[in-house]
């Protein structure tokens, strides 16, 4: 009997997890050791022969200027992004984090940007910021500034990317810190009052680390979408002009399917990965020190 | 309001040299001074909505004007026929929704059934095969979309009958089943009582009968969150698509519009006319299951701590 339960539940257990097994064995565990495969290939996907060329890709890459390029980019990107959209979350957080007149709407507005695909929301931010009938150009009309080239510029387009996904992930952390706000108990900062401290220290001393948690993990996860931007530069800039927007991802998204060098993409994609893996690692290496867990 | 909150921290000031204070308190904002900062805060993020839809329905030449004309002088309609003309939008929200809806559904069983072997069941490689799902999970895509493009296209020549590059199937495929739903929902399997399951099987249920009458009903809100973050992901989706569609009649909303974008970069009222349109079922949703979207995106990052 109880060897008849035991083999039903080897059965069972397979029957179940198979279905799942073999979709993500094959587009997704499969594929991660072919690309490591194909980085030390040559594979246009034109010529049936797929010569194996040692570490050339990888060598190409440490000597590409592109790449270079591309890493500087990705991580100017990543510095500004990621501190601006927390930063912008905790502040709109904090803001919203009490019960006042209209707040629902204050509310709604931030988090609809959730809803909005990277797409539209690009499509909008050109427009804003079209250098000849885009209204930020207008506006900065009324201070005094002349009107920019923005996405057209070489030295502009990045910073014009950056703000337009700040936007983009707004909803995304004030979801979180609000979240995490209310997960603040009240007797704690009240307690910080009753002990003499104003609100910015009670803020400072009090909420800031029981918000660190959620700060660490916001850290994080803005910074591996930050490594990995691509559709508001696909359709913003394309990388230009000059190379000007090229990151990590366009450019092997480039590699890949416009140049059809599948081997020297792969090679681009591990040396990516590798680069999510370290910064990631440092993040919670220095996040463990600063986060507070209660309990 | 104002004469009792306002002595009750200022109370043991002396009037003597209170002179000044005092008299300010009396000046205080009949409503709270934090709308000061959240009116400006909503009407930047908002912005953007705004000039998107006053752009969809200007005129071309208000549009292309400059300054801009903030408020149009008519109001032009037939942006939106004209970009339907221009474009099948109806096709692509069609597929996008065909996407999103089969995607949602199969993560939902196939990860519950997955999901619940994992947490409840012991059988042969269970472990091993639970860490080979994990590693999936934290590779990015890009390390992974070229083997998963050469897979998809050999498996729509040779196996699925044209079910593979260039047709909305295999938008769903490889997304059918995610690591992250197995996970989130194992997670969640294990923290309900394990009781119920047993008496279920003690008066002879099976095994699938107790994981859909007993287990799925009492993992609904879990159900509900994997099913919104799908959605999601699902529906704004943009790379693989890309990668893996070409013909028109094919392709999802972002990736339509994307490619509309690149054909009309001057006809910003037409661009503008048609990513209303993409916008609206979503923001419509949106706003329905607000509550939802909202817990389910918190869940994220509870999830990550």
């Amino acid at each position: 009997m109880r060897r008849r339960l035991v083999s039903s539940e080897q059965f069972t257990g397979w029957a179940f997890v198979t279905p799942a097994a073999v979709i993500i064995g094959l587009f997704g565990a499969a594929p991660i050791v072919w690309s490591a495969v194909l980085s030390f290939q040559k594979n246009n996907l034109l010529t049936p022969e797929t010569p194996f060329v040692g570490a050339a890709n990888y060598r190409q890459l440490a000597h590409d200027p592109v790449v270079a390029q591309a890493i500087q980019h990705t991580l100017v990107y990543t510095a500004l992004f990621v501190p601006g959209t927390m930063a912008v979350g905790l502040f709109l957080a904090v803001a919203m984090n009490r019960k006042i007149r209209f707040i629902w709407f204050y509310r709604t507005a931030a988090f609809a940007t959730v809803a909005i695909s990277t797409i539209s929301e690009a499509i909008v931010f050109i427009w804003l910021f079209d250098p000849s009938y885009g209204v930020v150009n207008y506006f900065l009309g009324w201070i005094g500034v002349p009107p920019q080239q923005f996405l057209n510029s070489p030295s502009e387009a990045l910073y014009v990317i950056v703000i337009m996904t700040i936007w983009g992930w707004t909803g995304f952390s004030v979801v979180i810190y609000l979240a995490a706000l209310q997960g603040v108990p009240q007797q704690l900062t009240e307690a910080a009052a009753i002990d003499g401290a104003g609100p910015w220290q009670a803020f400072r001393r009090v909420t800031l680390p029981l918000l660190s948690p959620a700060t660490l993990f916001l850290a994080v996860w803005l910074t591996i979408n930050a490594l990995q931007l691509f559709d508001e530069v696909y359709l913003s800039t394309q990388g230009g002009p000059l190379n000007a927007t090229t990151v990590l991802v366009y450019y092997l998204y480039n590699q890949a399917f416009q140049q059809f060098n599948f081997g020297y993409a792969s090679a681009i994609a591990y040396f990516l990965f590798l680069v999510i893996i370290v910064i990631t690692v440092i993040q919670f290496r220095v996040g463990r020190r600063y986060t507070y867990y209660r309990s | 309001m104002t004469a009792t909150s306002a002595p009750a921290r200022g109370g043991v000031r002396s009037p003597a040299r209170g002179g000044v204070r005092p008299a300010r308190r009396r000046w205080r904002l009949p409503f709270s001074p934090w709308h000061l900062v959240l009116v400006p805060a909503t009407i930047v993020l908002l912005f953007p909505f705004v000039w998107l839809v006053v752009t969809s329905v200007e005129p071309q030449s208000e549009a292309l004007h400059f300054p801009p004309v903030l408020i149009p002088h008519a109001v032009r309609l037939a942006n939106y026929p004209d970009a339907l003309h221009s474009a099948p939008f109806g096709r692509f929200f069609v597929n996008s929704a065909i996407v999103t809806v089969v995607t949602v559904l199969s993560n939902l069983v196939l990860c519950s059934l997955a999901g619940y072997a994992f947490a409840r069941f012991r059988f042969l490689g269970r472990t091993a095969l639970f860490a080979v799902i994990m590693a999936t999970l934290m590779v990015p895509f890009q390390v992974t979309m070229i083997p998963q493009f050469i897979i998809t296209k050999w498996l729509g020549v040779h196996v699925l009958a044209g079910v593979g590059i260039n047709h909305i199937g295999a938008l769903i495929l490889p997304n059918a089943a995610t690591a992250f739903g197995i996970f989130f929902l194992r997670q969640f399997f294990r923290t309900l009582p394990v009781e119920y399951e047993e008496s279920a099987r003690v008066d002879g249920a099976s095994r699938l009968t107790v994981l859909i009458r007993i287990v799925l009903p009492l993992a609904a809100p879990a159900l509900a969150t994997l099913a919104a973050l799908t959605f999601l992901d699902s529906w704004n989706n943009f790379l693989w698509p890309l990668i893996a569609i070409t013909s028109t009649n094919q392709m999802t909303l972002p990736l339509g519009l994307a490619t509309f974008q690149g054909a009309h970069q001057t006809e910003w009222t037409l661009l503008m006319a048609a990513n209303v349109m993409s916008l609206i079922p979503m923001l419509c949703i949106f706003i329905l299951a607000q509550r939802h979207f909202v817990r389910s995106v918190a869940a994220t990052g509870l999830a990550g701590t």
